[in-house]
């Protein structure tokens, strides 16, 4: 028989290319490189925006040209050269589209490359799908379906347009325009993104998704995602990411910000499948993204991601647990591979009494990667009977890897329960041994065992993105494990 | 006068008073220069984001205290251990007391670091081993720069001490404020056993700041057994620094309790430079009022099959802080390796804090590590259960925590010092059970 060993696999593993590396030639507008307040007003005045937006865009560059880029994760990269990067990239034909068949055929070609076949989504899965493609809002579908309940579901610049009161009233509320580097370079620049309104007491009836894809050669992506959720109503967020092969790095510098009002509830998951970059190292997407949310009392921010690529990750998706009774999870799976790097965890804030959070982070590293698990476990003093649980396990694939967790807890109060656990190991020999013995071949049985391991978090994902999820896994591990 | 400047030019005086070989001449310039450039940490330093060390060095410390006679047996007997025979080395002041000390030389050397500084006969064991086993931190640094004085145990291969060893380190509040670097330098050789007590405390309420660096080497299949016990007043703060290499097969453990001083921090690593060696580090914190204790630890996993075991347990009351930032480091090669991690707390009030930070830093893939962190309160049932079978809640409540913390307790090897914690414990919580445990 032939004998199919771990050498097989990594071997198979390295030189297993990136499958969605293409590039789509629809003539862009591109802004010449480099960042200045006149490049700034130029983003903002390309979109139409009003006067206060363009100085909320003008007064984040000047916080962020006075800040420092950190480097205190636990990555290596050659820092971004900020003047040598495009600010702005938009697909050229720019109609609106009332229906798919008036779409650029190139484009559409290209998404189905991608497997989201658009009419295929909207008639099984019932998915409207707001697709970015190189920052401009390209189609909104089910939009109609959505406005019926009033649901506000649109692109951020159009949102400016059309609900500026909504937006000026929630955008920076979570993520401050000085909260970080990147989101402050985020807040000056960002080109486009997502906007959801769900108003009160509606529960969203389909989940909300969003594609984006870096498309243009040296282009920087900066989406800004707001979904705000009106008292007592529900919606569940999709975003998926998947980029063509570059050979030089991408930055990709999201904010996305997540409003949960009183009894409101957010689930939030997202796919992230950027460029990681060949099996050299060279290349790949830098992932530098600040998510946060915030819960009033009795409101629920889940958080749920699927890392597996980009070539430097950077990712802490957060809850500031603000109300009362307030719930935060987070549940993520972060696969790397060959030279990727991924620092990623969560913050989970608690302000308000009776608050619980959990968090569940599996990492799975092969191949030459690092594979970082960093969170923050907050309890302030009036954060009364508050809970906390985490857990996060490491899986590690060969001895050229690493696995790293960095849990900061933090309690201040007296009546807290806190647990983290953590832990790191490898595939056991005798759990493959097992199947093996059972007729499960050593690769199947890898692919057994590692969806088992990410089974509790892949298990969070709404249906249509579990497939797509553990499909990427495949991807990123396939050889070595499924 | 700022305390760097104070240090700093105090060098060059305290350089001319001592006479020792040229080459610990040149590692103290050294490490001078390199403090000169580091300066004490600050909270902007990762390991130290939640200790600050600002308010204990704004005291004007003196940096060279007189000698102190004056101490006799009668007022520091309740700090000795005495109901166990041990060699004992005393320090007043930071100065060797011969009259309440007892030092062999007789097949092991418990003795002072001053004579194994200066003496012909240490050189090759001072050469060795000193200043060699300490990362060069700027703590350990300055600790370097004024090493004069300090335990010195040396024992050699196929040894096994007779009687533990104790280390008491005095302050008399001669000084309004008093500063103290003892350096300890802790030999084993292949095959050999010690146990080791050490104290720090001070005689008075005057501030003392003790900066102490112990470096301990565990030479093959060595076992060495190392207590520190931390229950000063409440102007003492104390920076322990105390690094252990290991070679194959050794077995080391430092039990660490921490129940009095303003701010302590322990600095404690281990490095397991050979296969098959087990290291340990345990501690008990109990603690009320604004004091702080930080536990920053350490196990460097280089070779394959080596086990480490931590287990941090505490009780925090009032306004006091705790801090726990424990790191497994795994090289690669360091394959079935198995450390483990534990870090249980209790929170008694609300104005309390707890910042606890288990890492891991993971190279290798067939490794067993796990960690885990509790921040919790007494159970009530259990509580209730007490109460109801008529043990009065404050009773109740020290049994539960000697409960709690007892996985630690009982790891202690030396009976009488066993004892003595659990008392010292019972003194704390303020109650008397009436029964030894």
């Amino acid at each position: 028989m032939n004998k199919f060993t771990e050498d097989d696999l990594k071997k198979e593993l390295e030189t297993k290319e990136y499958e969605y590396g293409f590039y789509t030639d629809i003539e862009s507008e591109t802004f010449p490189v480099g960042l200045n307040e006149d490049i700034v007003r130029a983003i903002s005045k390309k979109k139409e925006e009003p006067e206060w937006m363009t100085e909320w865009r003008l007064e984040a560059f000047r916080i962020w040209s006075e800040m420092e880029e950190p480097d205190w994760a636990n990555v290596n990269y050659p820092k971004p050269d900020f003047q040598n990067i495009s600010y702005y990239s938009a697909p050229n034909k720019k109609p609106k589209y009332d229906s798919l068949d008036e779409v650029d055929p190139e484009l559409l070609d290209t998404f189905k490359k991608l497997g989201i076949s658009l009419d295929e989504q909207k008639k099984l899965a019932g998915v409207a799908v707001d697709v970015v493609m190189d920052s401009v809002s390209v189609t909104t579908t089910f939009k109609k379906t959505l406005a019926e309940k009033g649901i506000i579901f649109c692109s951020i610049s159009e949102a400016i347009k059309e609900h500026p009161e909504l937006v000026k009233k929630y955008i920076g509320s979570v993520v401050p325009q000085k909260d970080n580097f990147y989101a402050a370079l985020n807040s000056a620049v960002f080109s486009d993104g997502s906007f959801c309104y769900i108003p009160k007491g509606v529960r969203c009836p389909m989940e909300l998704s969003t594609y984006f894809r870096i498309n243009q050669a040296g282009t920087g992506q900066f989406e800004r995602t707001l979904v705000v959720a009106d008292e007592d109503s529900y919606v569940s967020y999709l975003e998926g990411c998947t980029a063509p092969m570059r050979d030089e790095n991408q930055l990709h510098a999201a904010v996305v910000e997540l409003i949960a009002l009183d009894d409101a509830e957010i689930k939030y998951s997202t796919v992230q499948n950027w460029f990681p970059g060949n099996k050299d190292g060279k290349g790949g997407v830098f992932n530098f993204v600040t998510k946060r949310g915030l819960c009033e009392k009795n409101a629920k921010i889940s958080w749920t991601q699927v890392e597996t690529g980009s070539a430097v990750t950077w990712k802490y998706p957060s809850c500031i647990l603000k109300g009362d009774h307030s719930v935060g999870e987070f549940y993520s799976i972060a696969v790397t591979n060959n030279f990727q790097q991924a620092d990623t965890g969560t913050k989970m804030i608690h302000l308000g009494k009776n608050t619980k959070s959990t968090i569940i982070s599996k990492g799975i590293s092969a191949g030459k990667s690092q594979n970082s698990y960093r969170g923050l476990v907050q309890i302030n003093g009036r954060a009364e009977n508050a809970r906390n649980f985490s857990q996060c396990d490491s899986l590690l694939m060969g001895n050229e890897c690493g696995a790293h967790t960095f849990p900061y807890i933090e309690a201040k109060n007296k009546t807290a329960k806190i647990e983290h656990e953590a832990t790191t190991s490898k595939i056991g020999e005798d759990q493959i041994f097992y199947c093996n013995q059972r007729g499960i071949d050593t690769e199947k049985a890898i692919a057994l065992i590692v969806n088992g391991f990410s089974k509790e978090v892949l298990n969070k994902l709404p249906m249509e993105f579990a497939v797509e999820a553990q499909k990427l896994l495949e991807i990123s591990l396939e050889g070595s494990v499924g | 006068m700022e305390l760097k400047d104070k240090l700093i030019s105090s060098f060059f005086a305290f350089e001319e008073q001592i006479d020792v070989n040229s080459e610990v001449h040149n590692i103290r310039s050294e490490a001078m220069k390199n403090f000169e450039v580091s300066g004490f940490p600050s909270r902007k330093d990762e390991d130290w984001k939640y200790t600050s060390l600002k308010s204990i060095l704004k005291e004007d410390y003196s940096i060279f205290p007189k000698k102190e006679d004056a101490i006799e047996y009668k007022d520091v007997k309740k700090y000795f251990i005495h109901d166990i025979d041990a060699y004992t080395i005393v320090f007043i002041d930071g100065i060797y007391s011969s009259h309440l000390s007892q030092t062999t030389h007789d097949k092991i050397d418990a003795c002072l670091m001053s004579s194994a500084l200066t003496k012909d006969k240490y050189k090759p064991v001072i050469e060795k081993y000193f200043n060699k086993i300490a990362p060069k931190t700027s703590l350990n640094s300055l600790n370097t720069a004024f090493s004069r004085e300090g335990a010195f145990i040396n024992i050699p291969k196929n040894t096994v001490a007779d009687k533990p060893i104790q280390i008491l380190n005095f302050s008399t509040g001669n000084e309004s404020a008093l500063m103290l670097q003892p350096r300890n330098l802790v030999v084993v050789g292949e095959n050999a056993h010690v146990q080791i007590i050490e104290r720090h405390q001070s005689l008075t309420d005057n501030a003392v700041l003790t900066n102490a660096v112990t470096e301990i080497y565990a030479d093959k299949r060595a076992m060495v057994d190392y207590y520190k016990i931390q229950n000063d007043h409440a102007n003492a703060s104390l920076i322990d620094n105390t690094y252990v290499e290991q070679q194959g097969e050794s077995n080391c453990s430092v039990h660490t309790f921490s129940f009095g001083g303003k701010l302590t921090r322990n600095n404690l690593q281990f490095f397991q430079k050979g296969e098959h060696i087990d290291s340990t580090m345990k501690g008990v914190t109990i603690i009320e009022d604004k004091q702080h204790v930080d536990h920053n630890t350490l196990v460097h996993h280089i070779e394959p099959n080596c086990e480490s075991h931590q287990d941090y347990k505490g009780i925090y009351d009032d306004r006091s802080v705790g801090v726990f930032n424990g790191k497994v480091l795994v090289e690669k090669e360091a394959q079935k390796t198995n450390a483990f991690q534990s870090n249980n707390n209790i929170l008694v009030s609300d104005k309390a804090t707890i910042n606890s930070k288990p890492q891991l830093e993971i190279f290798a893939d067939d490794v067993a590590c796990s960690h885990g962190c509790t921040i919790g309160q007494l159970d009530e049932d259990a509580m209730f259960y007490l109460k109801s079978r008529g043990i009065p809640a404050k009773e109740a409540r020290a049994l539960l925590m000697y409960a709690f913390a007892n996985n630690v307790l009982s790891s202690v090897k030396i009976p009488e010092l066993q004892k003595r914690v659990n008392k010292l414990i019972a003194n704390k919580l303020n109650v008397s059970l009436g029964f030894d445990l």
